[in-house]
């Protein structure tokens, strides 16, 4: 990946978290949750100026960012589509929900389609197991998917009708 | 505060607010508005009723009656019909499936005839974000009594006598580990909330601390006063943004009311919480990996002893138990052990609560009685498998457990017999299976799972788990051999011995379950190359017998990737080289006429 440049802006706001977080090396999570939570993702450089700040090693901060699911070091599409690989969801045929969105978006699973406006990720139950299969995009719920009804729900969102389109 | 005539309780778990409970909600409000209504009617969110497979779901109190599926458009008629002229909505009530009648309230239903609910047992009835409603229902007594009337160690006696074993996984007697604890001597000791909830496909800690946060809260600090910790922690999967809300609601609201904080409820018992945020990673539901990732560091287990009883969070004695495993803690106060160990079975008391899911009708959130057997559940609970098909097998505890198979099906359900059966208990996932399910492909899906949660630090489970899934993938890829069947078999087990953790230590019992009880299926895979299930993709082929189609073109047109062609009225044919064997078209034809291979 290209080197990323951080703007003093930025380096402000990581360097606010660490030290609303007293700059404790114990806190590495809870400061992670706050950046990520604010920038989108977490690049080498940002975790270079965490490690920075809570004086631990550069290893140490990229060994937790890649040991958690939750963390991500490449940023989300505009609108981020997350398919639920739980086990209900799976033998509701999530599986091939997922195909599909693979094929319809040419992407692959942690990916992003190069305009940046959609990403695809998996997620493990988001307990809404009674609308099994369950996809998410952003926040929205989108319950008993079909493989057909891929097409409309990429659909809605590139003609940003998303707003009007029924969520189950 | 307003005195209400009636209460209009709207489901607020996950999956209803996925079908717009939240709007449902509001149009409520507004309506009874513009009624002048709304001093006189309270409408609420509630935590999940558990019904999910007919959500979302209104109840209406005094009276009791259980709408289901409404949807935001069906308010006014509710308001109109049911509020004002005190007639019920018909066509919104619940129909039993076989009698065709209509069941007005949740006690009438099959669904809920079989429950007994002590862990959920507020889950629907109180607005989970007011103290009130949950002090309104013996909340915070059981806090009372043993602050005030018992010693620590009549509490741990209490539940001992229980019987009531950690509903997380393990099953570890709950009142042995708080007196394990208590015995530890140190400065300063903890209180965990193991709510990480990691197996896909079980939703149950979530649904408590969206629904009753409050029962969480209490437990907490009782066990705190056992033990002898003045601190709380939670630690929470960060993905569940609502439970997170509502505990840090419920934990403000009882720090207001002085049942959390210094000198509770006028004695000398201090105790505080605080949320430690989860990212993600399965293995953290083992305590020691929880321990060190609240710490800060990467969520991996570390050898046990010492056990967090004695070492845990930041080197200090810390008890850890699940959220479902507190949730019955007030309830054991305040009805007495002998009331708790009264339920369920010789070893195995009280209730369990399950997510009950997969190929089956009633998918939702039950609790039963230890000592229920997986008819009842699945027969009378669920009401049956999907679209009539045949039962195959029950999967129970997520990615750690195993199938259990028709022979099990009046086979009481405890912790010790859903080992014996080559399962377990689990966090409670109870995944139903039918016919169109290949073994082996389930297998390979949890195994994947594992994978991706495996953290790597011992050698077994990172790579044993690795070539375990390599093998099963040779299997369902049409490749696999006669010896790579033994082969899963021993390396399975050296896996299951050598592991260092509870994840390494169980994950190849999706594979040996299966192994046992399906191993004809993995036959025909190796022999015959070929999937009874239908389900794997490599070896199944979809053609169109073209003397039963009749061209009605509605394969021809769902079809997603134009695999399909033929004129109106006459045979239609699959391009192979186009096919992606999504199936669409068998489940879609009227007539018989596509055919697996």
């Amino acid at each position: 990946m290209p080197g990323i440049k951080l703007s003093e802006k930025t380096i402000g706001q990581i360097k606010t978290i660490c030290s609303d977080f007293g700059n404790q090396g114990s806190e590495l999570i809870n400061v992670l949750h706050q950046v990520q939570g604010k920038l989108g993702y977490l690049p080498a450089e940002v975790q270079e100026v965490i490690a920075k700040e809570l004086n631990i090693s550069v290893a140490k901060v990229y060994g937790v960012v890649t040991f958690y699911s939750y963390f991500t070091m490449i940023p989300l599409g505009e609108f981020p589509i997350s398919i639920c690989m739980g086990t209900a969801c799976y033998v509701r045929g999530s599986e091939q929900v997922l195909a599909e969105f693979k094929r319809q978006l040419k992407v692959e699973v942690g990916q992003s389609t190069p305009d940046g406006q959609f990403s695809l990720n998996c997620l493990r139950c988001v307990g809404a197991c009674g609308l099994a299969p369950v996809v998410m995009v952003g926040e929205k719920v989108f319950g008993r998917v079909s493989p057909q009804m891929v097409k409309n729900i990429i659909a809605d969102y590139k003609e940003g009708t998303a707003g009007e389109a029924k969520s189950a | 505060m307003a005195e209400y005539t009636m209460h209009i309780l709207v489901c607020g778990g996950t999956g209803c607010k996925a079908s717009q409970s939240e709007l449902i909600k509001s149009n409520f409000k507004t309506r009874l508005n513009e009624y002048g209504l709304s001093d006189e009617i309270q409408v609420i969110l509630t935590g999940c009723f558990g019904f999910c497979e007919k959500g979302p779901i209104v109840k209406i109190l005094p009276d009791n009656t259980f709408y289901t599926q409404v949807t935001p458009e069906d308010v006014s008629e509710i308001i109109d019909e049911h509020i004002i002229k005190g007639r019920q909505v018909e066509r919104l009530l619940y129909k039993d499936p076989e009698t065709q009648k209509t069941v007005s309230t949740a006690n009438g239903m099959d669904f809920y005839k079989k429950q007994i609910r002590i862990a959920l047992r507020n889950c629907g009835f109180i607005n989970p974000e007011n103290i009130e409603e949950y002090i309104g229902r013996d909340g915070y007594g059981a806090l009372g009594t043993c602050l005030t009337e018992k010693s620590p160690e009549d509490v741990i006696r209490i539940v001992k006598e229980s019987g009531l074993r950690g509903r997380g996984g393990g099953g570890f007697p709950t009142g042995l580990k708080w007196e394990l604890t208590r015995k530890s001597v140190s400065d300063q000791k903890y209180v965990v909330c193991n709510a990480d909830e990691g197996d896909p496909g079980a939703f149950m800690d979530r649904s408590i601390l969206e629904g009753d946060p409050h029962s969480v809260i209490e437990a907490m600090a009782i066990c705190g006063y056992c033990i002898g910790a003045d601190k709380g922690l939670v630690y929470i999967r960060a993905e569940y943004p609502l439970a997170i809300e509502r505990l840090k609601i419920a934990i403000r609201q009882a720090s207001e009311y002085g049942l959390l904080g210094d000198g509770i409820l006028g004695t000398d018992f201090n105790f505080s919480i605080e949320i430690r945020y989860g990212a993600g990673a399965f293995v953290c539901g083992e305590e020691t990996a929880l321990i060190h990732s609240m710490e800060g560091h990467r969520g991996e287990p570390s050898v046990k002893p010492p056990f967090p009883a004695e070492k845990g969070y930041n080197g200090k004695p810390t008890n850890v138990n699940n959220v479902e495993t507190f949730a019955n803690i007030p309830v054991i106060i305040n009805k007495g052990s002998a009331w708790f160990a009264s339920i369920g079975t010789e070893k195995s008391k009280g209730t369990k609560v399950f997510a009950l899911a997969g190929n089956i009708n009633n998918v939702g959130l039950i609790e039963v009685p230890m000592g229920i057997t997986l008819r009842e559940i699945i027969y009378d609970i669920g009401g049956g498998i999907k679209d009539g098909r045949e039962f195959k097998a029950v999967q129970t505890g997520g990615p750690s457990g195993g199938c259990l198979t028709k022979s099990f099906l009046d086979t009481p359900i405890d912790y010790d017999n859903l080992v014996a059966a080559g399962s377990m208990m689990g966090s409670g996932g109870m995944i139903v299976l039918d016919d169109t399910s290949c073994m082996v492909a389930i297998a390979k899906f949890y195994l994947e799972f594992t994978l991706d949660e495996s953290c790597g630090k011992c050698t077994p489970c990172r790579i044993g788990n690795k070539r375990l899934y390599e093998i099963l993938e040779k299997i369902t890829d049409g490749k696999g051999t006669k010896e790579d069947l033994s082969r899963l078999r021993m390396l399975s087990n050296v896996i299951k011995d050598t592991s260092l953790c509870g994840l390494g230590q169980t994950s190849p019992n999706p594979v040996l379950s299966t192994l046992d009880h399906f191993y004809d299926e993995y036959l025909a895979h190796v022999t015959t190359s070929s999937c009874p299930a239908g389900q794997c993709k490599a070896l199944v082929h979809y053609t169109i017998d073209a003397e039963h189609c009749t061209g009605c073109t509605l394969c021809f047109r769902n079809c997603p990737v134009g695999a399909i062609s033929g004129e109106k009225r006459s045979p239609h044919y699959i391009d192979q080289s186009l096919c992606i064997k999504c199936g669409v078209c068998f489940e879609k034809c009227k007539f018989d006429a596509v055919l697996i291979a």
